[in-house]
């Protein structure tokens, strides 16, 4: 085993690889990848999926009524803390 | 909430800005402009401030600029759209009732995503779909991960994958790879931003990731191997 990059073995460049594909450098560039087809298709193919994720984005509206949920669910909730909020002030009242 | 507008109505200058991260260009913000970027998160620290302060109309833009990619993540994490749009609703719940404690210390895309993955980890784990801790689900049990790449590739994954495929190898993916892997890939998050919302270390992400995409290709793979044949 060695970390030359000239003559690193195919195990050795595939445990860079996820740190050599973070750092954003030419991966494409890797001195192994002259001599190693495998490793050639194993970066392209990553590549190619990494692009394809890509135009996923920005994925799916979700339906108008999922905001008119969460509107009456947050109206729910402040007539629930305004009410709570009425109860306890009324009963400070009284005890004072 | 009666003077609320739907977020429909909300303006395309705040629309078409997406990410609406006060704090960093984020990732989308990727496909804008500087002096876009600039003026763009100028509004949006705005609004934030104002939906903070109990304002609901800015509520409701924020809505507006986050529910697509909130939505997305839930569906592909959870594969059924009634479900994700229950999952979405509880995220923008969760997020009125802790809006207000939002500090800025990261972006506020990834402070919202962190909280919407909360949400969809714990209904995962209710339904028994997920194990005890997000680090289990990165390490399935019994699956570890796709094999070494050695050996002549017989079938490369040659010109474009089509996108439903895409779509179909993802919800297969153990939840955890398939998190990461929306989140950098699809969603465009960075490692460090991902290992903040995730509480995990920025290379426990990149591994991760790699991991994700070795799968992918393997079953990209698999796929077009069957449809040769056929």
């Amino acid at each position: 085993m060695t970390s030359n990059p000239e003559t690193m073995c195919c195990a050795e460049f595939q445990a860079q690889l996820p740190d050599l594909i973070a750092s954003g450098a030419e991966a494409a560039a890797h001195p192994h990848l002259k001599s190693c087809e495998a490793c050639r298709g194993l970066l392209a193919d990553l590549e190619t999926v990494a692009e394809a994720a890509r135009r996923l984005f920005p994925g799916v509206e979700p339906p108008e009524q999922v905001w008119e949920q969460i509107e009456s669910a947050i109206e729910k909730e402040e007539r629930e803390k305004d009410g709570k909020a009425g109860r306890e002030g009324a009963a400070f009242l009284t005890k004072s | 909430m009666q003077n609320s507008p739907s977020p429909a109505q909300t303006p395309n200058r705040m629309r078409s800005i997406g990410g609406a991260d006060s704090s960093s260009a984020g990732p989308a913000n990727r496909s804008a402009g500087p002096v876009a970027v600039i003026a763009a998160n100028g509004a949006i620290t705005d609004v934030l401030a104002r939906a903070q302060a109990g304002d609901h109309e800015a509520f409701a833009q924020l809505y507006s600029l986050h529910k697509r990619r909130i939505y997305s993540l839930c569906l592909r994490m959870v594969g059924n759209a009634a479900a994700a749009e229950d999952l979405t609703q509880e995220a923008f719940l969760q997020l009125h009732r802790k809006i207000a404690t939002f500090r800025g210390d990261s972006a506020f895309s990834t402070w919202l995503h962190r909280l919407a993955i909360n949400v969809v980890l714990m209904q995962l784990r209710k339904k028994g779909l997920l194990l005890s801790s997000l680090d289990e689900a990165m390490e399935p049990s019994g699956d570890n991960g796709p094999g070494r790449s050695f050996g002549a590739p017989d079938l490369s994954l040659a010109g474009a994958i089509e996108r439903l495929a895409l779509e179909r190898a993802i919800a297969e993916l153990p939840a955890g790879y398939r998190l990461i892997f929306v989140l950098h890939d699809v969603e465009g998050f960075e490692h460090n931003e991902i290992a903040a919302m995730l509480d995990c270390s920025i290379g426990n992400s990149k591994s991760q990731l790699h991991k994700a995409r070795l799968k992918l290709r393997d079953a990209l793979r698999m796929k077009s191997r069957q449809e040769a044949r056929s």
